[in-house]
């Protein structure tokens, strides 16, 4: 019994395939190259064997650790070093236990017999054929009704051919300006050099015409066209907050603050940085934006102070399509 | 061969009395790789993809593709009683509740990065040694509608989770979707199911595309391609006088480049692993779930639509309009029409030199880049250019992180990538020329060594 771990060791450290490999003879395949240098096999076994316990490691690591203990960095930890080890065996084996040769093979060439053939039976499979043309005419006529029977159905996708969707807005007279917790703003909540995001009362907030955003300009300051006179009381203006470059919500101001470099307040898209001008009623300043920023008419509710829609969005909210009127 | 190491020749016999595969294996055993660091590039784009299967499969397991709202009560306390879309919170419980969730979503999300990262290398390798010419340009097509198909696919992945970025990605989308010429409209209806940010449904689209179609479209190009590699036969630089047009000189497949290509396999992903484990990558959480009112600012999409986003950003504000009615809106510019033109230009390349030189042969050799001045010119101008674009989409980071100008910035590029490609193109073209003349001088000085040499020893 005591010589079996001797046995085991015996036959896991001790050299074997030199005779098999000793007894070939004749023509090889494979080079028989230089002999592997020594201790390659066992630098190789070595690997192996990290590459196992860090296996090892990994199960133990997904036992006892949590998603709270650096669960993920053990784990990756254990995994990564497990492949790497293996890959650093695969490695020293190629380069040192087999022999590394510089064989050679021909390119392909061409086969000229077997295209000649080719051309020969579609010719002759075809030589009974005498209206070769009416008989493609019609093939293709089938094809294209075929094609298009297959792709009529990703009409059902959306509503394709009616875009009037795009321009459908929540917003329309009378209707209250509320935020994120459905509270009514109030005139005096808007206060001069910051934006508020509102939404219309009682609509879909996730709706692409829904958002505007609100802030206060000095009266005086205004430069907006005249038809828009009236669409700012007390300098509060309202635009949809939906940048119509691309579609991203409009959240940063530049206030006066930023003086030096750029005197006018100005609302930016952070996506693309299209800059519009509220007190020229959304014009673009800068950036990509090829359209002005749709404008909400306000009026300040006489009674409660409510702020409310005037009227509907000035223009269609959101990216251009081909069609939409600027 | 004797019946000592029994076993394979039994597996052996077995396998080719069932199936005639002995005369394949014995070619595929000895087929020829030619050696150098570069042709790597390929497998590791190829290994990638198999993490990526391998870690997305782990994912669809626990992913919800649905915009149902919910309120979030999972282990991450800052957004606890956030209302959030089924979809953002099952990628939450992922990333904090499931043991190894983390994990394999970040290893899946680095594994797409250096997935497009080693096509586009492979790409610019094929590209100025030429090996896209005759007989592989079928090889090299395929491989630029892969990475064609890999951008849309990476995209997608990270818009499944509709965090507040992917919400902002998913938006620029539909902007460009929108701004197409004629069906924009239509088109951005038809793939969202009606105006942003669409139907329910839309989500389980992208998530078939992203699950499904688009990972078995890949995978049979990639079949395809490989099939080609192996019918054609790899390309070679001329480094041997025995490595010719008609003899390709390398390792055989066994015994010494397959435990090469393993371990090369088991690098790659162990590289992932580790980078999955110990580099954090889009932590969601931070984000928050997305509203359609909501963005942040220098938000940037993962590396490879980095060219997209630049150029958005440094496009003129216009749309193209007649009279009162847009014609194309703004992002179709920058997001449709810019990637469309490089890819044709990669894509009719190969014939347009075919032309240009009159060179009908077939090309087994590679050439070196500086071998062909007016190529390696053009290649290097065109990667100027995309890279210009490029790095303007970081215009808003250089804006935030260091105080740049954002506006200034903005000209600047515009300039340079008008400006820059051709410096480069006249510069490479030049630096290649050079190269050929000191490689004559060199094949010169050692033709009269050598002859020196003779003529001492007599």
């Amino acid at each position: 019994m005591r010589r079996l771990p001797v046995a085991v060791i015996a036959a896991l450290l001790g050299r074997r395939g030199r005779r098999a490999a000793a007894e070939a003879h004749g023509e090889r395949i494979v080079p028989e190259g230089e002999p592997a240098p020594l201790g390659a096999e066992l630098v190789v076994a070595a690997l192996l064997v990290l590459s196992a316990i860090c296996g090892a490691g990994f199960v133990v690591a997904f036992a006892v650790t949590t998603p709270a203990t650096h669960q993920t960095q053990y784990l990756g930890l254990a995994l990564g070093l497990c492949l790497t080890f293996l890959a650093a065996a695969a490695i020293v084996f190629s380069k040192r236990l087999v022999v590394d040769e510089d064989a050679e093979e021909d390119y392909p060439e061409p086969h000229p017999a077997e295209q000649a053939e080719v051309r020969e039976i579609v010719r002759e499979s075809g030589s009974r054929i005498t209206r070769k043309r009416l008989l493609l005419g019609a093939g293709g006529l089938a094809g294209a009704g075929l094609t298009a029977a297959l792709v009529a159905p990703a009409v059902s996708l959306g509503p394709v051919f009616d875009t009037d969707s795009l321009r459908s807005s929540p917003w329309t007279r009378g209707k209250r300006l509320v935020d994120e917790r459905e509270r009514p703003l109030l005139a005096y909540d808007i206060e001069p050099n910051t934006f508020y995001t509102a939404y219309p009362e009682h609509e879909d907030r996730d709706r692409i015409a829904s958002p505007v955003i609100l802030v206060r300009l000095d009266p005086n300051a205004l430069k907006l066209p005249a038809d828009r006179a009236d669409w700012a009381p007390d300098g509060i203006l309202a635009f949809s907050k939906i940048c119509t470059h691309a579609g991203c919500a409009i959240s940063m101001y530049r206030k006066p603050l930023f003086a030096p470099a750029d005197p006018r307040p100005a609302l930016v898209c952070p996506c693309h940085y299209s800059t519009f001008d509220p007190a020229t009623g959304g014009d673009v300043i800068f950036g990509p934006a090829g359209r002005p920023l749709p404008q909400l008419p306000l009026l300040i509710d006489p009674a409660t102070r409510e702020l409310k829609a005037a009227g509907g969005m000035s223009g269609p909210v959101g990216p251009s399509w081909s069609g939409v009127r600027e | 061969m004797s019946g000592r190491t029994g076993m394979p020749d039994d597996v052996v016999a077995w396998v080719d009395r069932r199936t005639g595969a002995a005369p394949f294996l014995k070619k595929a055993m000895r087929y020829v790789f030619p050696d150098h660091w570069s042709f790597l590039l390929g497998e590791v784009a190829l290994y990638s993809f198999v993490v990526l299967v391998g870690t997305g499969i782990f994912l669809a397991l626990f992913f919800e593709d649905s915009t149902a709202k919910v309120v979030y009560h999972g282990s991450y306390a800052p957004l606890a009683g956030f209302h959030m879309t089924k979809a953002y919170a099952s990628v939450l419980h992922l990333s904090w509740d499931v043991k190894g969730g983390l994990l394999m979503r970040q290893t899946h999300h680095w594994a797409a990065n250096i997935f497009v990262a080693a096509i586009v290398l492979h790409l610019i390798r094929i590209f100025f040694t030429g090996a896209f010419r005759k007989p592989r340009e079928a090889t090299y097509l395929i491989g630029l509608l892969m990475l064609m198909i890999a951008l849309p696919e990476g995209y997608l992945g990270y818009s499944l989770v509709d965090d507040l970025l992917s919400g902002m990605g998913l938006a620029i989308g539909y902007g460009v979707a929108l701004s197409v010429p004629f069906i924009g409209g239509n088109l951005a209806q038809l793939l969202w199911g009606g105006p942003f940010p669409g139907d329910p449904q839309f989500w389980s689209r992208m998530y078939i595309a992203h699950v499904l179609i688009i990972p078995i479209l890949l995978a049979t190009l990639i079949t395809i391609h490989l099939v080609l590699v192996a019918s054609r036969h790899h390309t070679q630089f001329s480094r041997l006088p025995r490595q010719t047009e008609r003899t390709v000189v390398g390792s055989p497949m066994v015994p010494s480049y397959a435990p090469k290509s393993i371990g090369l396999f088991f690098g790659t992903t162990g590289l992932l692993f580790l980078l999955g484990g110990l580099i954090q990558i889009n932590p969601i959480w931070e984000w928050g779930p997305f509203a359609t009112s909501q963005s942040t600012n220098a938000a940037q999409p993962d590396w490879y639509l980095g060219w997209l986003i630049g150029a958005l950003r440094i496009v003129p504000g216009f749309d193209l309009t007649i009279g009162d009615y847009t014609v194309v809106g703004n992002p179709f510019w920058g997001g449709a029409l810019f990637p469309l033109v490089v890819f044709i230009i990669l894509g009719v390349y190969p014939f347009w030199e075919r032309r240009r030189s009159g060179d009908r042969q077939t090309h087994n050799l590679l050439d070196r880049p500086r071998d062909n001045p007016r190529r390696t010119a053009f290649g290097a101008a065109l990667l100027t250019w995309v890279l210009a674009v490029f790095f303007a989409g970081s215009a808003d980071r250089a804006y935030e992180t260091f105080g740049f100008s954002y506006n200034a910035q903005i000209w600047i590029y515009r300039a340079l990538v008008i400006l820059a490609p051709l410096v480069v193109y006249a510069l490479t073209r030049k630096v290649c020329r050079e190269l050929q003349a000191a490689d004559r001088v060199e094949l010169v000085s050692k033709a009269a060594e050598e002859e020196a040499r003779a003529a001492s020893a007599r």
